[in-house]
């Protein structure tokens, strides 16, 4: 590999842009494409489709055979509510390889002390999130239980497509939060990717075991269940 | 710290800055039962030490073998391990499975 493709890739993926290096076998020749060049690529279909996917692997091409190291933006989460689910989550989230970063315009939660090693920002959801350029490739659980630093965030996150969108509520907290939501304009198909009751079931009482359940969840939305842009069959399934 | 996708490769980039010789070996293809997905990545660096996986560690050391002589001709190498190979390979997949390694020279 070519020392500035490696350097390339590595730009890409700080900058969270998808990206797929081409490499011919058994001969070697590399070729690195970015997502925004995708169009004009020979393999124009075929690294769309991988990136569809995520998946790295071989592939046949006139004869040709090449693989794709695809590269897609590390999966993030971003977590409304410094609360103390929150402060499970955190280390989990943290060994699972997630990009974790914690929001709560409330001070007396948003404390270093509380959140040691995290990025943790103590503002309202709707001033941050716009700079934080949500996508894909992001999860968002909101836990304050509050409408008002909760539903900017569940706003943002349907609006961006997020993979994941889990908001913590009872179903008459729900019930409520879909009013709101159907009031702001959002679909019924769109409010039924929210996940709620957040979490899958484990039988989980504590907040270090709804951490876990919540994690188990995202981890399941990332890695089970097609992105967003490819399951619109799930709408259909959705209470 | 734990080793993820993230930052192999931009440790492979530093070891490369700092003047190191580097190789990176890639999961291109695997069969049966793989520890490590497609697309895995292991670096190495000229003096053997290594980042990341491309099995459950059955097959790293050899694969670090084969990419320090990657590093020092520049040639790419594709090496194949498991149980089907064990007589062409000294080491095999304990799983059972069979993967396809890329290694190559990051010049």
């Amino acid at each position: 590999m070519r020392f500035d493709v490696l350097t390339a890739m590595n730009g890409e993926r700080a900058a969270r842009r998808a990206c797929v290096l081409v490499t011919e076998m058994p001969g070697g020749d590399q070729r690195f494409v970015k997502a925004a060049d995708l169009a004009s690529d020979p393999l124009a279909d075929i690294l769309e489709a991988s990136l569809r996917t995520g998946k790295s692997g071989m592939v046949e091409h006139e004869g040709r055979s090449y693989f794709l190291t695809v590269q897609t933006p590390p999966a993030r989460l971003l977590v409304i509510g410094a609360v103390h689910i929150t402060q499970a989550l955190a280390p989990m989230a943290r060994v699972a390889g997630f990009d974790l970063t914690i929001i709560d315009p409330r001070t007396a939660f948003a404390t270093l002390e509380r959140f040691p090693d995290v990025t943790l920002i103590a503002d309202w959801p709707q001033e941050i999130i716009p700079t934080l350029g949500l996508d894909r490739y992001t999860a968002v659980a909101c836990f304050t239980h509050d409408p008002k630093i909760d539903d900017p965030g569940l706003e943002a996150a349907l609006s961006a497509d997020c993979f994941y969108v889990g908001a913590l509520g009872s179903r008459k907290t729900h019930g409520k939060r879909v009013e709101r939501l159907k009031e702001k304009g959002f679909s019924d198909e769109q409010i039924a990717r929210i996940r709620a009751p957040v979490g899958i079931d484990i039988g989980a009482v504590s907040p270090a075991e709804i951490a876990v359940s919540v994690l188990a969840e995202i981890v399941l939305s990332l890695r089970k269940k097609p992105l967003r842009a490819d399951a619109p069959q799930r709408a259909g399934a959705a209470a | 710290m734990l080793a993820t996708d993230e930052n192999i490769l931009a440790r492979a980039e530093d070891w490369r800055k700092s003047g190191k010789g580097v190789a990176i070996a890639t999961v291109t293809e695997t069969w049966g039962s793989a520890p490590r997905p497609v697309g895995s990545h292991l670096v190495i660096d000229d003096e053997g030490n290594f980042l990341g996986s491309v099995s459950g560690g059955c097959v790293e050391g050899e694969v670090v073998t084969e990419a320090m002589d990657t590093i020092a001709d520049g040639k790419p190498r594709m090496l194949e391990f498991g149980v089907a190979d064990e007589a062409a390979w000294r080491v095999g997949l304990s799983c059972g499975g069979r993967i396809r390694v890329y290694v190559e020279k990051v010049v």
